[in-house]
């Protein structure tokens, strides 16, 4: 059997109280909600703690309903089965809908929460490795090592954002909740990355995420599209979500995200700026697909499944797929569809 | 920590009532083993099996409150109050769940590995959809892999197993399933 380590355990019945645990010694303490990141990783050895707050048991953090202005709040501990379940999420933002469906696996998706995908930890070949396979050819620095085996003259982890939930919450203007004993702040979730696989979040080791916000839908047109070998199970090695706000021909505004393509999720800014006060015909969305390949910290490196090369080609392929989709232009299937 | 919880040596050791298809266990466990730990070394339950243990295969999957749940990835410490079926628990007395039937019928199970998983995993979905199509069925599975048998028993056995729950007498699986797929140039051999 492939076992946990041993750690001391607590399920606080509130986030106060977790909070409270979790300041004690941030250090050493983990919070886990479904634990389908964590234990892997945990069993593997290379995340651990001395300490182990389960945020399962405490009803405030779970939920989902729509506020004052129409925007919708869901608990961090939501599961993904409930996300792509519920009626008004399905209704307000199908295609959110659409990207969660593709996490993982459906008994997966029965623990993995939302809070756990946006924290997820980055992932690399090098690192997601049982103990004796990185003792072998000598630790990787994201966990015990000095050097980066994917990159060996970087000074820096390029350990890749895998969240699939993530850039589309971002194209979408979401936002959430970070709980500590100082009280409570509201970040935009692009602000929730850091440009650095190792340290991958700017939230603070003693802040949790209680909330995720999402604006009320206002007319957007969204797109979302992954690649991944297998239909299901393997994680992303590119996904590409996508709204835009046209009105009449012109193109008032539009966001572009990439995911599985850095550590961070990728705003596509030099595709946008293309796009907004232009028509989406096919020659304006061929263009704006070429610039998300180059830009932006779009870094397909030797870290996935799938050769770089190939991988930097995707990014133009599905960007130039989605915007199509969402233009109402028809589009090829790039690669066979599978059920989730 | 729970009043009854103790430390032993290093390991904070716990108490749980577990509710295992259908009875009571009163069990002390350490609070980091996983419900597949517990369920296979504590209470002998060895139908649920242990494979990759780190969420890739499903073949630890056991319905907690009626939903598949990969045991491998579930603290036992949480499961308390919470109705656990694992593969010991789908027979009926002595009668065999019509998927268990239709499995050995069929021979949907060649090693037999993946196969606790794959029918606690087919039992909830005929509970909330008795009459899945093909599509649904395989989205339902996708957790769950086989290296033995290519899926296509399994998906004919789980199909005539929900004819069988839904009283209709009248469904056979297709020959092909019963007596496997003509060579090349045999035609319908089974005719
Ligand atoms: C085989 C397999 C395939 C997978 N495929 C995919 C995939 O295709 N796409 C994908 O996106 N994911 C995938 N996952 C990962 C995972 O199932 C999901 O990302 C899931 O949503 C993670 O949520 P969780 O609650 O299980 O996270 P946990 O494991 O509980 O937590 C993940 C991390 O986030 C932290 N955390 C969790 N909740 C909070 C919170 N509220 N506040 C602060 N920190 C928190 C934890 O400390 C931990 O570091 C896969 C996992 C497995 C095992
Ligand atoms: S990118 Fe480099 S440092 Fe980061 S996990 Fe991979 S090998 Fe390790
Ligand atoms: S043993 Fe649990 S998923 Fe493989
Ligand atoms: S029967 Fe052998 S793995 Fe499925």
């Amino acid at each position: 059997m492939l076992r946990l380590p041993a750690f001391q355990f607590h399920a606080p019945e509130t986030a106060a109280d977790a909070a409270r645990i979790l300041a004690e010694d941030p250090a050493n303490t983990r919070v886990v909600a479904g634990g389908t990141d964590l234990w892997p990783n945990m069993k593997r050895r290379h995340q651990g703690a001395k300490t182990i707050v389960s945020l399962r048991s405490i009803p405030e953090m779970s939920g989902i309903c729509v506020d004052d202005e129409g925007g919708v709040i869901i608990g961090a501990t939501t599961t993904l089965d409930q996300i792509t379940r519920n009626e008004t999420v399905q209704e307000k933002y199908p295609t959110l809908v659409k990207a969660i469906a593709s996490i993982s696996s459906p008994v997966l998706r029965n623990t993995g929460t939302i809070g756990g995908n946006l924290c997820l930890d980055t992932r690399c070949t090098y690192y997601n490795q049982n103990e004796e396979w990185r003792r072998s050819i000598s630790y990787c620095m994201k966990a015990e090592g000095e050097v980066c085996w994917v990159a060996p003259s970087s000074p820096r982890c390029w350990a890749v954002s895998s969240g699939d939930s993530v850039p589309m919450l971002c194209a979408l203007g979401a936002e959430i909740t970070l709980h500590s004993t100082e009280g409570e702040r509201i970040v935009p979730l692009a602000e929730l990355f850091n440009d650095d696989g190792m340290h991958y979040l700017t939230k603070r080791p003693d802040e949790i995420l209680t909330r995720v916000r999402i604006p009320a839908p206002s007319g957007e047109r969204t797109g979302w599209w992954k690649l991944r070998r297998r239909g299901s199970i393997d994680y992303g090695v590119l996904s590409v979500a996508v709204a835009g706000w046209c009105s009449g021909e012109t193109t008032d505004r539009i966001e572009i995200w990439l995911g599985s393509v850095g550590s961070t999720p990728v705003r596509c800014s030099e595709s946008i700026d293309h796009l907004i006060g232009k028509p989406l015909t096919a020659e304006t969305i061929a263009e704006a697909a070429a610039l998300a390949r180059k830009g932006d910290g779009a870094n397909p490196l030797g870290n996935t499944d799938f050769a770089p090369q190939w991988r930097g080609k995707m990014i133009e392929k599905y960007v130039d797929a989605v915007l199509r989709e969402v233009a109402g232009l028809p589009v090829e299937r790039l690669v066979p569809h599978h059920g989730s | 920590m729970d009043s009854q919880d103790q430390k032993a040596g290093e390991h904070q050791q716990v108490f749980r009532l577990l509710n295992v298809n259908g009875e009571p266990h009163q069990t002390g466990f350490s609070v980091h083993h996983s419900l597949l730990e517990v369920l296979r070394e504590q209470l002998n339950l060895t139908g649920t099996k242990h494979g990759c243990e780190l969420g890739e295969c499903g073949t630890c999957t056991v319905l907690i409150d009626g939903q598949p749940v990969l045991s491998c990835l579930e603290l036992a410490a949480e499961c308390e109050g919470r109705e656990i079926t694992t593969v010991e628990g789908m027979m009926d007395g002595n009668d065999l769940h019509p998927l268990q039937e239709a499995f050995a019928d069929l021979g949907a199970a060649q090693c037999g590995y993946c196969t606790p998983g794959i029918l606690v995993t087919a039992k909830a979905l005929l509970e909330e959809n008795p009459e899945p199509t093909r599509d649904e069925i395989v989205s339902a599975l996708a957790g769950n892999l086989c290296r033995c048998t290519g899926y296509h028993k399994i998906l004919e056995g789980i199909e005539w197993a929900a004819a069988k729950m839904r009283g209709d007498n009248d469904y056979t699986p297709p020959k092909e399933a019963i007596y496997g797929d003509p060579l090349p140039g045999e035609g319908d051999s089974h005719a």
